[in-house]
């Protein structure tokens, strides 16, 4: 009796946690934090893979790190190197539109006309603006495969 | 006395002499007138007489002497004086014409005589003739008896029946004593008496081989005198008073049948001759004439002839028995080879049907089983079992099929497939495993293999497994290298394999693949006995891998089938070994390089889902979009190359690449250079792999460039799983520049 009410609980547990992830997932994609690619990535994830996504992701963050200090160090010099500028952003929104992230990408774009124009203080803003994206993002990701963590180890696999 | 006239006789008138002389003078006259009379009559009875005319003066003559003697009748008395006138005319003409008859008779009297000497000649020719015809006759009756004893001894085959008939005509024909006939023995030493004709059934007396006289005879085709004394002629016991009669030898060719060549008259060389003996009667004082010697020459050799023909027979008619029973036997065995083989195989499909069916049943329960929730050892318990049910199941396919290789019932399922696929899928299927015995398996595939090929590719794929397997089973250690290619001419040839003979043609080639692995090897001496059903080599090593022994035996059977050869060599124990097929293949219809529209065979519509096995470079120097592409390509069964620079993308890529995906839009490295360099590197277009451009934008810049280098696609950024597949498949149809968005 008491071992199927404990059954029952757990079930009920692991149907919320499911719930819970879903809604989250659904929100990401609503507010454009992410996107189609991201879909794409995450049906890339199977046995062989089991962390691809994980791993991409941890990649782009890596990556875009990298390049929001090295953007952040170059427009601070007196003479801007607007190609090395040029080049770290598109390698940026080509890492964000590789993983979907949608906002971040777009925050690129805008960067590079900013660059292309060669306007420094739109640069300036523009990046502070990727940055914040990208901050967002990330912190959006970890909340997302936290919940998947736990879901898995709540002993069923996650929804798709 | 009167002056008469008269003549005074000269005689005195003695009365009984004057009439005696009287008479005698009356009788001469008288003969003297008969003989010419009779002349005359007997001359004209006869019609040739060429002297008439002589005639006529023998007549005169003759008719004269008698006139003379008569008119002599008048002057024995007292006559007058006419009388003696008249009697000397008459003795006056009879001298004359019997003087000119004389002096004629001179010339004629030879003539006369050479028509009797012609006469004579004559006579003589005809008692010579008379005596010839009478020659002629007895040769012509000889040749009868000839023909005649010919035709007896050749009208029987049996041997014995034709000796003795020879002997019987010869007897009657010749009037002999005796004939006796003697064989030379089994040893050839010596001459055994074999058949007489008086004797019934002669003793065996023998005489050796090599008497003098016996030399003499064999000699010699001719028939020879020999002395009644010799101990080939002393048949019967004379007694001493009897003279024997002459005795006549000749020999009798045995000619055997190899003694007949084609187109040759078998020369008499044989050295085997019987002895034929023949005695005339004694005490006849008759001799052995030539046309006698004749007819037993000729009689022997046709004995000689008929006792072969007699032996020929033989020997045949008892190689046709012999035949026959064989036959029978022959016939008989394979009736009971059917049964068997009738026997055995409803046994198996009976066997199979039962055993497959549990088989099927456990195989799937213990699917369905995996897939729901199991504690890991249950799991692990569960795919043990599946494992050795589907081991089992093998088996009995692999029996099954073996026993329907060798009725020759299997027949192979031909249809158009990918080859390239067919090895990348076993060298998935192999890895894993490998892997666990850290083994290294390496695919080599030849850039000149076709992608696609007409065959059974089910059993194909069985084989390889079959090879490759067995080279991971008995490898502990080191690595296992497969290559595939299409065997040219020369490499053809180079093989222990006298009686293959592959022929090149348009539409087929062969395909030659060698797995070679470093494992325990083979002893050479076992190697022959590796493609035998159940035969295992027992060496300790081996006896722990494993396998039913039915593998190779199958796989034989399958390259076989495919018109192919299978072998296997190895230098010795622990020194690896090498596996080596060849099959023949038909090219597929070549849609492929042609602007065509899609064949048939090539599911125009679908879209390929999976590209397992194709090996493709990405390019790009963005770390992330590298990955995620990278990971694309993977879900789609590729085999990823990854790089970020230029010159480590020449540095790795091959012709086993068959896709490039280099980014385009890196700005400060020119994407497009690597196409350039990649069309230069490979200038024939089979080798080239095909090249997409991955981008941020299609603008018109982009396009013109794309055109510019000799790209075949462009996929926009993000690159997604969709747009990777369909650009994959069109590729693989055709290259032709598009766009995938």
């Amino acid at each position: 009796m008491d071992l199927e009410k404990l059954e029952n609980d757990a079930i009920d547990g692991v149907a919320q946690l499911q719930k819970q992830l879903v809604d989250y997932s659904a929100s990401l994609f609503e507010e454009a934090f992410l996107d189609e690619q991201f879909n794409q990535l995450q049906q890339l994830q199977d046995e062989n893979n089991p962390d691809f996504v994980v791993e991409v992701v941890s990649l782009f963050f890596q990556d875009a790190e990298r390049l929001v200090n090295e953007l952040a160090k170059a427009l601070d010099q007196q003479c801007v190197n607007y190609k090395f500028v040029d080049k770290s952003v598109h390698q940026l929104k080509g890492s964000s539109s590789s993983i979907g992230a949608q906002r971040v990408q777009r925050a690129c774009i805008a960067f590079r006309n900013f660059s292309e124009e060669q306007n420094v203080e739109g640069c300036v803003k523009c990046l502070q603006q990727v940055k914040h994206e990208y901050l967002l993002v990330k912190n959006k990701l970890e909340n997302l495969f936290e919940l998947q963590r736990q879901v898995v180890a709540a002993g069923s696999s996650l929804p798709r | 006395m009167l002056a008469c006239n008269c003549i005074e006789p000269q005689w005195p008138a003695d009365e009984l002499l004057m009439k005696y002389q009287y008479i005698s003078d009356f009788f001469i006259a008288l003969a003297y007138f008969s003989i010419p009379l009779e002349l005359i009559y007997f001359v004209k009875k006869s019609a040739v007489f060429p002297y008439r005319w002589v005639l006529v003066q023998f007549g005169a003559f003759i008719v004269l002497c008698g006139a003379t003697h008569l008119i002599n009748l008048w002057t024995f008395s007292m006559h007058s004086r006419t009388v003696a006138i008249v009697m000397t005319t008459a003795k006056v003409l009879t001298a004359v014409v019997s003087c000119a008859t004389a002096l004629m008779l001179v010339h004629i009297i030879p003539d006369l005589l050479s028509v009797k000497t012609r006469e004579l000649f004559l006579k003589n020719k005809a008692a010579e003739l008379d005596r010839e015809m009478g020659l002629i006759r007895t040769q012509e009756e000889t040749g009868r008896h000839v023909r005649m004893l010919t035709h007896e001894i050749r009208s029987t085959l049996d041997r014995h029946t034709i000796l003795k008939t020879t002997l019987v005509e010869l007897g009657r024909t010749l009037a002999l004593e005796e004939c006796a006939l003697w064989m030379p023995t089994r040893t050839g030493l010596e001459l055994q008496l074999s058949y007489t004709l008086r004797q019934q059934n002669p003793v065996g007396y023998t005489v050796p081989m090599h008497l003098p006289v016996i030399n003499q005879v064999f000699s010699s085709n001719r028939a020879v005198k020999i002395s009644p004394n010799s101990p080939v002629a002393r048949l019967r016991q004379l007694a001493g008073r009897h003279i024997p009669g002459e005795v006549v030898a000749v020999r009798v060719p045995l000619l055997h049948l190899s003694n007949f060549q084609i187109n040759d008259w078998p020369e008499l060389s044989t050295k085997r001759y019987a002895l034929m003996v023949l005695m005339l009667p004694s005490d006849s004082a008759r001799q052995w004439h030539v046309h006698e010697l004749e007819l037993v020459e000729v009689v022997a050799d046709q004995v000689a002839v008929a006792l072969s023909h007699a032996a020929i027979l033989e020997e045949s008619m008892r190689a046709r028995d012999l035949l026959m029973e064989q036959n029978i036997a022959l016939d008989l065995a394979r009736r009971e080879a059917e049964t068997a083989i009738r026997a055995r195989n409803d046994f198996l499909a009976v066997m199979n049907h039962e055993m497959r069916t549990p088989m099927h049943a456990i195989i799937a329960l213990s699917s369905l089983l995996q897939e729901t929730e199991l504690t890991p050892e249950q799991r692990l318990m569960v795919e043990t079992i599946l494992r050795s049910s589907n081991l089992l199941a093998t088996l009995v396919n692999d029996v099954l099929d073996l026993s329907r290789l060798e009725d020759g019932s299997l027949q192979l399922e031909i249809a158009t497939f990918n080859l390239h696929s067919v090895f990348r899928e076993v060298h998935n299927m192999i890895k894993p495993v490998a892997s666990i015995k850290r083994l290294s398996v390496t695919l080599n595939i030849a850039a000149d293999l076709p992608m696609y090929a007409i065959g059974d590719e089910k059993r194909l794929m069985q084989t390889i497994l079959n090879v490759v397997g067995n080279a991971v089973k008995f490898s502990k250690e080191g690595s296992i290298s497969i290559t595939a290619f299409v065997a040219k001419s020369e490499s053809l040839r180079d093989f222990q394999a006298p009686d293959f003979f592959p022929v090149q043609s348009d539409n087929h080639f062969y395909l030659r693949v060698q797995v070679k692995d470093s494992g325990s090897g083979i002893n050479p001496q076992d190697i022959p006995k590796l493609f035998t059903k159940f035969a295992q080599t027992q060496t300790l090593a081996t006896r722990n891998s494993g396998g039913s022994g039915l593998g190779l035996a199958i796989c034989k059977r399958f390259v076989n089938l495919m018109e192919g050869h299978i072998w296997i060599e190895s230098e010795g124990l622990g020194k690896g070994c090498t596996a080596t097929f060849i099959v023949k293949l038909r090219f597929p219809e070549r849609s492929n390089e042609s602007k065509l529209p899609f064949g048939p065979k090539l599911q125009a519509n679908h879209v390929q889902t999976n590209f397992p096995g194709l090996k493709v470079l990405v390019m790009d120097d963005n770390g992330v979009s590298r990955s995620v592409t990278k990971g694309l390509l993977a879900h789609l069964g590729c085999d990823v190359t990854a790089v970020s620079l230029i010159d480590e993308s020449l540095h790795v890529i091959s012709q086993e690449h068959k896709v490039v995906f280099m980014d385009v839009s890196m700005p400060g490295i020119d994407g497009y250079e690597l196409a350039v360099r990649i069309h230069e590197k490979f200038t024939k277009r089979h080798e080239r792999p095909a090249l997409v451009a991955l981008t941020g934008s299609i603008d018109k810049i982009t396009k013109e460039n794309c055109m510019r280098v000799g790209v075949d696609g462009v996929i926009l950024k993000p690159v997604s799983v969709d747009k990777i597949r369909s650009v994959l498949s069109e590729l693989l149809e055709h290259r032709v520049l598009f766009e995938a968005m």
